[in-house]
């Protein structure tokens, strides 16, 4: 299945031996992801049907939380399904600058000379940044005292406080997330980009087709594949966003900006509610386990098809 | 073509600006960044570097970064590289659903697993050390790394194997002289991305540490002192973390959308 994903390779693939002696080079792999992920999500599972009034007493509580965590009426629940909201929106609007910024950036990379290294250093800058150093950054940009943006916006007049206004914290935030991560997108579709033959230009130009026919008709079939795994991989990351947020308005104002990932750690390290905070995280991880197979089947089938394609 | 180049310099405008503004900002005293507002530094000094630099409380924060992520990175692509040559090369029981596995952990969300590590590594004995983060951060990092090394590895021709074998190579012989300078370029990337991933994570760092492995991330978010906030000490730590990403890309600017689409481009 793995060179099944390489399309380079689809004529090798039914060549491929079948060996289960190959479970050997994959056994410490196995062993050590094992042991950073199924003991603790254990515990976890074990702590989610208990109840604890301190001093490592325990009490069964069954499916308990797991009722109040999906049952909107309740405090745990109504925090968890806001938080939720909160993260698709978040997710949504993300990708809906992005992916789009990002064509729009990569269609416009030079496409060969020294401009080419210096656009993809540059761009990649943001990518290696530690995470709570990008919120930082934007912490303090968008002060009206100490920041570039925050005091030019207040210049011209513009009532912008991340702190107290909640339409300029998640300006904010997603203005942050764009810097930070549009560059991912931009990569991707750049190097699907580097893969279409000069021939095709030639021959687009030859029938006289305009700018948007190129696009439409060879540019964006060719970046089908990494565009797949770009939402994919904007998606997850952008649903699991903790550090970031956390780091310029830490939730706030009041609970705006509170993302299921902020809540999650508030609950568990903050209060120490390891009931909660275990269903909570069972369900969370759910939740992203299945938006990951979907992802998953779509893009094996997509690769799949396009290697029938070529043979 | 004008029109692209406007596109690209105002995107890449964009993105320096605030980083710009952090440099700046690294190089002024606390006076002056607190005073009016001043485009560049108007009595440039280094002394919050000097003092980064001069301060075990700091300076440590560095070397414990980088001794966890090294650990990390070196324990990612060694295991990765024999699992990645089994996926690439073979099938075997259940090896769709494991591909599939390691992936769901390289998106799982690491506020899941900040408490249970917490549990885990106290019991284990391995709080506070830079070995708790390092193994930490193999959650995701070896699961990347066999993406990335299963995508390289995927792109040498399976007959060299073969001829080598043919040629009475032994396997070890083969993998380590012959198949290990094959994908040199896919091993640099993947420790690339092991050592990125395991430096920009902080939720994981923060959590598995107290006082003698804190990192340099971690530390950075308390330079609030009883006179205030330290700006320009904060800003100075900053872009010391930037440095060492925007040192190493130049090297693997060539392949760091495959890296990032886990070996899938």
């Amino acid at each position: 299945m793995t060179s099944a994903l390489n399309p380079k390779l689809g004529g090798v693939l039914d060549m491929k031996p079948y060996n289960n002696r190959a479970w050997f080079m994959v056994l410490p792999v196995f062993l050590i992801v094992a042991f950073s992920a199924v003991l603790p999500l254990m515990t976890v599972v074990n702590y989610s049907v208990q109840d604890t009034f301190g001093n490592n007493e325990f009490f069964w509580n069954g499916i308990g939380w797991f009722k109040e965590l999906l049952d909107p009426n309740s405090e745990l629940g109504g925090r968890f399904i806001d938080a939720m909201g909160r993260n698709f929106i978040f997710s949504f609007l993300i990708l809906a600058i992005e992916i789009p910024l990002g064509i729009a950036v990569a269609l416009s990379m030079p496409r060969q000379g020294i401009g080419v290294s210096i656009s993809l250093v540059l761009l990649a800058l943001p990518l290696l940044i530690p995470w709570n150093v990008v919120g930082t950054i934007w912490q303090v940009f968008g002060r009206s005292d100490i920041g570039l943006m925050g005091w030019a916006l207040t210049e011209i007049g513009v009532d912008y406080n991340y702190v107290s206004g909640v339409i300029a914290a998640w300006i904010t935030i997603i203005m942050m997330d764009v810097w930070h991560w549009t560059s991912l997108v931009v990569l991707l579709c750049y190097a699907g980009l580097r893969a279409i033959p000069d021939a095709y230009y030639q021959a687009a130009r030859i029938d006289g087709a305009s700018r948007w026919a190129i696009f439409r008709a060879i540019q964006l079939p060719k970046m089908n594949r990494v565009l797949i795994i770009a939402v994919l991989l904007r998606f997850m990351d952008s649903f699991m966003i903790y550090t970031e947020p956390f780091v310029v308005t830490g939730g706030g104002p009041g609970n705006a900006t509170t993302f299921i990932s902020i809540d999650l750690v508030k609950i568990a390290l903050g209060q120490f509610d390891l009931g909660k905070a275990a269903a909570l995280s069972l369900v969370y991880n759910l939740i992203i386990l299945t938006v990951c197979w979907v992802f998953y089947t779509i893009m094996t089938h997509f690769e799949n098809a396009e290697r029938r394609a070529q043979t | 073509m004008k029109s692209s180049r406007i596109v690209l310099f105002t995107y890449t405008l964009f993105l320096m600006l605030p980083i710009y503004w952090l440099v700046n900002m690294s190089l002024k005293t606390n006076v002056e960044i607190t005073g009016p507002l001043t485009l560049y530094p108007q009595q440039p000094t280094l002394q919050n570097y000097v003092k980064i630099f001069t301060d075990s409380s700091w300076y440590m924060g560095y070397v414990n970064a980088v001794l966890y992520v090294l650990i990390n990175t070196f324990i990612s692509v060694v295991l990765a590289l024999p699992a990645a040559y089994a996926f690439s090369r073979y099938r075997f029981v259940g090896d769709k659903h494991l591909f599939f596995w390691l992936l769901s952990n390289r998106m799982a969300p690491a506020a899941v697993f900040a408490l249970p590590f917490f549990n885990l590594y106290q019991a284990v004995g391995l709080f506070d050390t830079v070995w708790a983060v390092a193994l930490a951060h193999c959650l995701f990092n070896v699961p990347l790394a066999v993406w990335i090394l299963e995508g390289f590895i995927s792109g040498v021709p399976r007959e060299i194997d073969e001829t080598a074998s043919i040629d009475g190579y032994s396997f070890p012989h083969f993998f380590g002289r012959i198949f290990i300078p094959l994908i040199a370029n896919g091993i640099g990337v993947a420790a690339f991305f092991c050592f990125m991933f395991s430096w920009v994570e902080l939720l994981l760092a923060r959590t598995l540490t107290a006082t003698n492995a804190k990192p340099i991330s971690a530390i950075m978010t308390r330079t609030v002192s009883a006179a205030g906030m330290d700006w320009g000490l904060l800003a100075a730590a900053g872009v010391l973390t930037i440095i060492p990403g925007a040192v190493v890309i130049w090297f693997v600017r060539n392949y760091i959308a495959k890296g990032f689409a886990l070996g899938r481009v």
